[in-house]
């Protein structure tokens, strides 16, 4: 069961700072991030790349994006 | 469009828009705009609130088509690249009382942060004191940021309620091809101008249309930001908006020593004053409020022009403060700080750490 950090509906850099905050907590493993906007998913997937950790996946829905980030 | 999509936000396309934006800016004072001022996001908005008679202040009036461009550029880009999403009702009277502290601020440094990169970028050292004030208020925001500070979420609205920030910007335009400026007369129809100060000197109209066009597009595809810039940096360690703020203070400052425009120095620099503490108190006020905004007054027009209702108040915000600042003795000119600019720095600062403190929410 992946972590998920609804960020739905939040301006940056709440999307950033809400996916940094959980990379942190956990450290390693599966994090769905949802934002509803090109600029937030740009930024997470930025801030996730600059963790270390990698895009495994980006999902288009009709609210927004759902991004999978992954480290091992 | 999926390469395409991406070039712009890539380290070398934000690179590439800044100093695109830094070339473009200083032609535009060498084809007629104010002196530093080739671009001024604040400046221009007090423009058009002068040309539309918020405030009488006779020097600053005119219907700024870059301001016109920005927000249709945006618009133009967001629906070529289905972007554009209508969204709204993440608190907008915060929004609006933080627009109109952002634009008191800068109307006490006297620029927005794109007038402080330019003036630097033109050799006038009282921006280097408004630079670390912008810096200083976007760390306050930072702390405000880290400790959850946050305006709650958006929900998706109507498509044409986020045309209506972009439908008055055309209103705005088809005003003045109605009323034109007449020449000697400071009045047009509707329309007030200005027949000399900063509000008489402008590029004509076609040209600062396409470059404010051009600006907007280019902008709302690399999500250019001058308040993001230092944000980034300060809460992320990230240069990536830097780079673009960079590009365009460089490619300035080549154009303004190219054309003649770089002339070293603090005093008597263009629509600049030497009070250095309000300089800088001026922009802290601007960056804390840009940052509890979210976006510089750029990054505003831009989201503005991509449905974003909330940036759209927060722009309208900036055209009322700019009333508030000229009708009120807070605005600085050459000679200093008005009367009043000293308790409106003050009262804002109060305000903005007022929201700041009280609206912290941790989300889940």
């Amino acid at each position: 069961m992946s972590i998920i950090v609804d960020a739905g509906g939040l301006s940056c850099p709440q999307p950033v700072l809400m996916t940094l905050n959980k990379i942190k907590e956990i450290k390693k493993g599966e994090i769905i991030v949802k934002v509803d906007t090109d600029t937030s998913k740009e930024n997470v997937s930025r801030a996730a790349k600059s963790q270390g950790w990698e895009i495994a996946d980006v999902q288009e829905n009709e609210g927004g994006y759902q991004l999978t980030i992954k480290k091992e | 469009m999926g390469r395409l999509k991406n070039i712009f936000t890539t380290r070398w396309g934000i690179i590439g828009v800044g100093g695109l934006i830094g070339v473009l800016a200083a032609l535009l004072q060498k084809l007629g705009n104010p002196g530093n001022m080739g671009i001024c996001v604040a400046c221009f908005e007090r423009d058009i609130a002068g040309a539309i008679g918020i405030h009488r202040a006779a020097v600053v009036q005119y219907m700024r088509p870059e301001i016109i461009g920005f927000v249709m550029g945006s618009l133009v880009a967001a629906y070529i690249f289905k972007e554009f999403r209508p969204r709204t009702g993440s608190a907008p009277i915060v929004r609006f009382v933080l627009g109109v502290f952002a634009m008191i601020g800068s109307l006490v440094f006297l620029g927005c942060p794109w007038r402080a990169m330019l003036r630097l970028a033109a050799g006038d050292g009282n921006a280097i004191f408004a630079l670390l004030g912008l810096i200083g208020g976007i760390w306050i925001g930072t702390l405000f940021l880290k400790s959850g500070y946050n305006l709650g979420r958006v929900q998706k609205t109507y498509v044409s309620a986020g045309w209506l920030l972009p439908l008055t910007m055309l209103g705005f335009l088809v005003l003045m091809l109605i009323f034109p400026h007449i020449e000697g007369q400071g009045k047009s129809g509707v329309l007030f101008y200005s027949l000399k100060g900063p509000g008489a000197m402008h590029a004509s109209l076609i040209i600062s249309l396409a470059v404010g066009l051009a600006i907007g597009f280019i902008a709302q595809r690399s999500r250019f930001c001058t308040m993001g810039a230092f944000r980034d940096l300060i809460l992320f360690r990230q240069v990536h908006l830097l780079s673009g703020v960079i590009a365009l203070v460089i490619t300035a400052f080549i154009v303004n020593l190219i054309v003649g425009q770089f002339h070293p120095g603090f005093a008597s620099q263009p629509v600049a004053h030497t009070m250095q503490i309000w300089n800088f108190g001026g922009m802290v006020l601007s960056g804390l409020a840009f940052s509890l905004a979210g976006g510089c007054p750029g990054r505003q027009l831009f989201l503005a022009g991509e449905g974003d209702g909330d940036a759209a108040i927060f722009v309208l915000g900036m055209i009322v403060g700019a009333g508030f600042a000229h009708n009120f003795g807070l605005a600085s000119s050459p000679k200093g700080v008005g009367p009043h600019g000293i308790a409106a720095v003050i009262i804002g600062l109060t305000v903005c750490l007022f929201i700041g403190f009280t609206m912290r929410k941790r989300i889940s």
